[in-house]
């Protein structure tokens, strides 16, 4: 039997046949000059399925945010509509066309805002203890970013779809993985501040919660414990959060103490905290290096800054690695055995860049929730 | 709360439609390129390929192949795994080791239940989340 052959010159000259080939013809010319209409459509229909997932997310936010305050704070109304107006808060930042001062502005707006987050919730939740109402506040936060990641997007998905301008849709679509893996950060935060549980970014504080294990402790401003302790022949004041709510406290304001109150007699101050890893590292990795290792919007970076300036106090840093993701969703079981490491790493920088009987400062940054001390 | 999010619909039915009818005619085309029936009725291959039917229902056949494999992959994409979150309880006395799931007021240093070896404190040491790393 011979093997059959393949004919390339006209093809078949049946009805089928030239209705194929038309078919054909027709589907390049469609996609000739309505490639970017179609291609705008896939986009925006890509858009949808993340919207209506980011939709999902912020009700389940604003529903946990509600059964929490109903579950803890046993409130004599409905708190709902107090939770839908939370969500909608917003803070203005300060003028920045004279710089001079703005920390302090910028300090003022922080300090309001908090103020006004606290109250609202003890309205909310007139009978939620200390750590709950921390926690609360936490959970209406992360509600608060859900409703405004779906807000964002929403608001440039309905723009697009106006305007029909592919520019403008592709950047969101560009986007659009990023801000879907914070927003799926933010509803693993859900959880983990609903419940109290530790979080990825509580690095920091684990370290000093650990250090500080067995010795008393006071409270110094602002929402923030220290404790002195020997270490490595060294007097050593750590410093964290309070804990166990979720909090940050101001440990700008706290080193700033600590330092006045030893009259700068400081040789040393080393900060730990958790830091953002570039992919393809692993997470719980640990690095040293120098400066005022802090996130957040900058004022409490500054007055370190300011402080040890001023006394001439050399800063180290020690950055437990994680992702975005991993510093707001329940604490990896790698973050959490990097502790050891990162206070192993402590003690060289200890023994290395101080003498026997100094005064140090060993600040653990981060928000302490579910870390006690 | 509820682990469980409901899934978003993301495979359109008239896209689906259009991969199919895509897959349809591809097959037709094929069909026609590769296959003949003698006169007995019998089905064989053709001894002379129609070159330009078998390029339409080839690439017709992959690309709603394709399209069809990425929206399922989509779907499958969308579930949420949640990890759970461990909670150890370390005697300060003995040693003893309780390994056992988060329960809401547990907290890193709360003193836990008395230890059932030795009655003497124990206190929680970690709460931690195991993750599978995907490669």
């Amino acid at each position: 039997m011979l093997p059959p052959q393949i004919n390339l010159d006209g093809g078949d000259n049946s009805l089928i046949g030239w209705i194929l080939q038309i078919a054909w013809l027709l589907f390049f010319v469609v996609f000739m000059f309505y490639g970017n209409r179609i291609q705008l459509y896939v986009m925006l229909r890509e858009i949808e399925g993340s919207m209506s997932r980011l939709k999902i997310f912020r009700d389940e936010g604003r529903k946990n945010a509600i059964q929490t305050i109903e579950e803890l704070g046993k409130p004599k109304g409905d708190p709902t509509a107090r939770v839908d107006q939370f969500l909608e808060y917003f803070a203005l930042p300060p003028q920045s066309m004279d710089p001079a001062g703005i920390v302090w502005k910028l300090e003022h707006l922080l300090d309001v805002m908090d103020e006004r987050f606290k109250d609202e919730v003890k309205i909310m939740a007139p009978a939620a203890d200390m750590t709950q109402t921390r926690n609360i506040e936490l959970t209406l936060e992360v509600a608060l970013d859900l409703n405004y990641f779906y807000k964002v997007v929403r608001h440039f998905y309905i723009l697009g779809k106006k305007t029909l301008s592919l520019y403008v849709i592709m950047q969101l679509q560009m986007v659009l993985p990023l801000i879907m893996r914070m927003a799926e950060a933010y509803r693993s935060a859900l959880k983990a501040v609903t419940l109290g549980q530790p979080i990825g970014d509580g690095a920091g504080a684990l370290v000093a919660a650990k250090l500080m294990q067995g010795y008393e402790k006071r409270k110094i401003p602002k929402d923030c414990v220290v404790a002195t302790v020997p270490f490595e022949g060294r007097t050593a004041h750590i410093i964290k959060a309070e804990g166990p709510g979720g909090n940050v406290g101001k440990p700008g304001d706290a080193i700033k103490q600590i330092i006045e109150e030893n009259e700068g007699k400081i040789a040393n101050i080393i900060m730990i905290d958790a830091g953002e890893k570039y992919e393809g590292e692993e997470p719980g990795e640990v690095a040293e290096g120098i400066g005022v290792a802090i996130g957040g919007p900058g004022v409490d970076q500054f007055k370190i800054e300011e402080t040890t300036l001023k006394y001439k106090i050399p800063v180290n840093a020690i950055k437990i690695k994680e992702d975005i993701g991993d510093s707001i969703s329940p604490m990896r079981k790698e973050i959490s055995d990097a502790v050891n490491t990162a206070i192993e790493r402590i003690k060289r920088v200890v023994r290395e860049r101080s003498k026997e009987g100094d005064t140090i400062i060993i600040a653990g940054i981060g928000n302490t929730i579910g870390i006690g001390q | 709360m509820s682990n469980e999010v409901e899934k978003p619909r993301r495979i359109s039915y008239l896209l689906l439609t259009i991969i199919i009818v895509t897959l349809a005619v591809s097959a037709v085309a094929l069909s026609l390129a590769l296959i003949d029936v003698d006169a007995q009725g019998n089905i064989v291959l053709k001894q002379n390929i129609d070159g330009s039917l078998l390029l339409i229902g080839g690439s017709g056949f992959i690309v709603s192949a394709y399209m069809l494999l990425q929206t399922r992959r989509r779907t499958m994409r969308l579930e949420i795994k949640e990890h759970p979150v461990i909670t150890t309880i370390v005697c300060q006395k003995c040693g003893f080791k309780n390994v056992r799931d988060f329960q809401r007021g547990d907290y890193i240093y709360k003193e836990a239940e008395p230890c059932p070896k030795c009655n003497e404190k124990t206190s929680v040491t970690s709460i931690y989340r195991e993750v599978e790393e995907k490669h």
